[in-house]
């Protein structure tokens, strides 16, 4: 217990005194968390209302797959990424091993499945809902869905968020494919790894207390963007 | 409403439906004109909702044939709207409602806000056209719903027993919409379940029963003197109630 | 008006983030794959930033186990490979994958354990005796089974000292597939015996009551070397600044600073080149 209050306050001391290592790891993970999760919207969202709307053999077993990889391993991830972008690999001319952006890439292989399934599942009941007023308008499939994502905003907002929990928290991938490289690919969660492997549990701690911090300020933000745009819209 | 390219008259030929195995409408022929006001009446389970639909295209006939006229690229759909007994509405205010239908049919962003807003004072929802429309009134609801078929001035509305769920006020509002849009030319169809209502707003009138058409006339005509027995035990106030065996055609009628 | 708002909300957002994958013009940079134990020693702290003032050059350290690192370095994955690991290290150069191996610097190996030692290694007098005296207790010893410098180490001398752990693996004999620290952390929980390298040793902050029980030996030597990828088999290396990495480390000036590296008034690693 000694240990969890020593972590405590020397996370609140790391915070207060803006400590620099601490504010460029916050920083890095917030950016490439963020972005990723925009990126796997762009990709979750359509398709999950593409499932949604059309029906095609195989529709059911590819909701089971996506079902199923909202459940695969970081790590896995992370092997499947490196050995993608490694030198001896198909793009390893890109370069791209050990940067951030091969952080991003492999976030959003792991925020997509969520986005997709959770999507799916709002825009269907959705559906149900507008299906026949949408077919008495004769609206073509591209409005249909914008009607229907932009109707289930405030559902789908979950989505993204659900997508930002994944994404801030995993190690294994952005280990393996960013390196954990000091003030270049060191986000939260391998500098967390890494301070528990030197045996320093109170810092490892006091950042995994910051880490949930920081993950609770997103959340909130979301959350009073959404009610006040919801009070002003449900009047 | 430009007559050159009428979509009407509509014609529905030899028109067979079934579902869950029972057949709903057994070969129905009828044919629509223009600029009149058609009430579809009849007991429940007629197969009234279902003609509206098959009408309307949201349901395809199993045999038979819906024609619609005009000329053949024209899409008959783009013409028609429709108001549901419930009709849904879109999560967003009154105005984005009506203002969503006018997009879908390609009207110019700048020339929407006098078509909403006109349509918006003509059904009275003005006071209410930026509130969510999921909270509004039942009656303010079919009223939007209107308004947001209104707006597309379609040549042909059809209504689905849009009063049912209303009070007599609320009623009246809408029955008094419903002359409005047809005094502009659009042809109406409708079904409902109230006779006052049909005798108030039909010119003419399609009986149906267990799912075939068993008489259409004008209005005049078919409530003083219907062809029809059935009909005329309809009009009277008789329940024409069958007993659920294999297939008895014909009805027995119950003394009131 | 809410639309307005949202898509400002979401513009703003994109922008924001479009701006975070931007990358800076960055001066300068290799890859240096190199082993856990290294990193948390902490001896790249006090060395790179010198390094980087010097020529501009930054090196981006990726930290793994010895054969995770001999592995990325096969792939070309790194530029410059360093780790502690000699006949491994010889047989990358002889496949045709490095340029030319050069000792570096080299500390040596130590058996931890708990302050009240068990099975009584303390009075032994080579390694392997001490080995065996584990092994008759069957006290706990925790490996870190996972391929590293450190571990092929451990596994050789338990050979030497006639067993064969990994097949009893799960008794007494736990393997933890971590790097050092973290095995570390499990002896301390588990009260139990480690072999170590004694930088890491020295660095680890969860000590609690376990010592360095066995120290010494000439068989705990722990060499370091250091080499440059081969350009010939993947082009792509930054070998102009691979080779002066190399080179500043193995200068006068590189070996002071890695012998002045201390923790706790200790000094960590004894450079090689210069002597």
């Amino acid at each position: 217990m000694d240990d969890l209050w020593q972590a405590f306050f020397k996370a609140i001391s790391l915070v207060v005194t803006l400590d620099e290592q601490l504010l460029e790891i916050v920083w890095l993970s917030l950016r490439l968390s963020l972005t990723a999760v925009g990126i796997a919207l762009v990709i979750g969202l359509p398709l999950g209302a593409v499932l949604a709307l059309t029906r095609f053999p195989g529709r059911r077993i590819l909701n089971v797959i996506i079902n199923v990889f909202m459940g695969l391993p970081p790590v896995v991830v992370g092997l499947f990424v490196y050995l993608l972008l490694s030198r001896s690999g198909p793009f390893g001319v890109l370069g791209l091993l050990f940067t951030p952006t091969a952080m991003i890439l492999a976030q959003v292989i792991l925020v997509v499945p969520i986005v997709t399934a959770i999507s799916r599942q709002v825009l269907e009941e959705l559906y149900s809902e507008y299906d026949e007023l949408l077919r008495s308008l004769d609206a073509s499939w591209f409005r249909r869905i914008t009607a229907l994502v932009w109707d289930a905003k405030f559902s789908l907002t979950t989505a993204g968020l659900a997508g930002f929990g994944r994404a801030i928290s995993e190690v294994g991938a952005v280990m393996i494919v960013g390196g954990n490289i000091d003030h270049l690919t060191r986000v939260m969660t391998t500098a967390i790894a890494l301070e528990a492997r030197k045996g320093d549990l109170t810092m490892a701690l006091s950042l995994g207390i910051v880490l949930m911090t920081v993950a609770l300020g997103v959340n909130l933000v979301a959350y009073t963007i959404t009610e006040s745009a919801k009070k002003r819209h449900t009047r | 409403m430009n007559n050159y390219s009428s979509i009407l008259p509509l014609k529905l030929e030899n028109v067979d439906y079934s579902a869950g195995g029972k057949k709903l409408i057994k070969d129905m022929s009828c044919q629509f004109e223009a600029g009149r006001k058609y009430v579809v009446i009849g007991p429940n389970g007629a197969g009234k909702t279902l003609l509206l639909r098959l009408s309307h295209g949201l349901i395809k006939p199993d045999t038979g044939k819906v024609n619609w006229g005009g000329p053949k690229g024209k899409n008959p759909k783009s013409a028609q709207a429709m108001v549901s007994q419930r009709s849904v509405m879109l999560r967003r205010s009154a105005y984005d409602n009506i203002d969503y239908a006018l997009s879908v049919r390609g009207v110019k962003r700048s020339l929407r806000p006098d078509l909403i807003n006109t349509v918006i004072d003509r059904t009275g929802l003005r006071r209410v056209a930026h509130k969510y429309a999921p909270v509004l009134s039942l009656g303010e609801q079919q009223r939007l719903a209107i308004a947001r078929a209104w707006v597309l001035k379609p040549e042909v509305l059809f209504l689905d027993e849009p009063t049912a769920s209303l009070d007599p006020p609320a009623t009246h509002s809408i029955e008094e919409l419903i002359g409005e849009i047809s005094a502009e030319g659009t042809t109406v169809i409708m079904t409902c379940h109230d006779l006052g209502q049909a005798k108030r707003l039909a010119t003419d009138v399609l009986f149906m029963f267990r799912g075939r058409l068993k008489e259409m006339a004008p209005a005049e005509q078919f409530f003083s003197k219907p062809n029809n027995d059935l009909a005329q035990a309809f009009i009277e106030g008789h329940l024409i109630w069958w007993k659920r065996r294999p297939d008895p055609d014909d009805a027995q009628i119950l003394e009131n | 008006m809410l639309k307005n708002n949202f898509h400002l909300f979401l513009s703003t957002l994109l922008l924001a983030f479009s701006l975070g994958t931007i990358k800076p013009a960055v001066a300068e940079s290799i890859i240096l794959a190199s082993t856990t134990s290294t990193q948390n020693s902490g001896l790249f702290d006090h060395i790179l930033p010198v390094f980087t003032k010097d020529t501009g050059i930054t090196v981006n350290v990726v930290a793994v186990g010895t054969g995770a690192a001999l592995k990325l370095a096969r792939n070309g994955d790194a530029d410059i490979l360093m780790v502690h690991h000699k006949t491994s290290e010889e047989t990358f150069v002889k496949d045709g994958f490095g340029v030319e191996r050069f000792d570096l610097m080299h500390n040596d190996f130590v058996l931890v354990g708990p302050d009240n030692d068990p099975a009584d290694i303390k009075n032994t007098k080579n390694i392997v005796n001490a080995l065996k005296q584990i092994e008759k207790k069957q006290s706990p010893f925790l490996s870190r089974g996972d391929d590293s410098g450190t571990n092929k180490r451990e596994l050789e001398l338990w050979y030497e000292a006639g067993f064969d752990p990994k097949s009893i693996s799960g008794g007494w004999y736990r393997e933890t597939g971590s790097g050092m620290g973290a095995t570390l952390n499990t002896a301390v929980a588990m009260q139990g015996y480690a072999l170590t390298d004694r930088a890491t040793w020295l660095s680890y902050k969860n000590k609690q009551n376990m010592k360095v029980l066995f120290e010494g030996d000439k068989r705990l030597f722990n060499q370091y070397g250091i080499i440059v990828v081969n350009p010939d088999k993947y082009p792509h290396i930054k070998i102009k600044a691979a080779n002066r990495f190399v080179s500043w480390l193995l200068s006068p000036k590189g070996q002071s600073l890695i012998a002045s590296y201390k923790v706790s008034g200790e000094q960590l690693f004894t450079p090689d080149a210069v002597k």
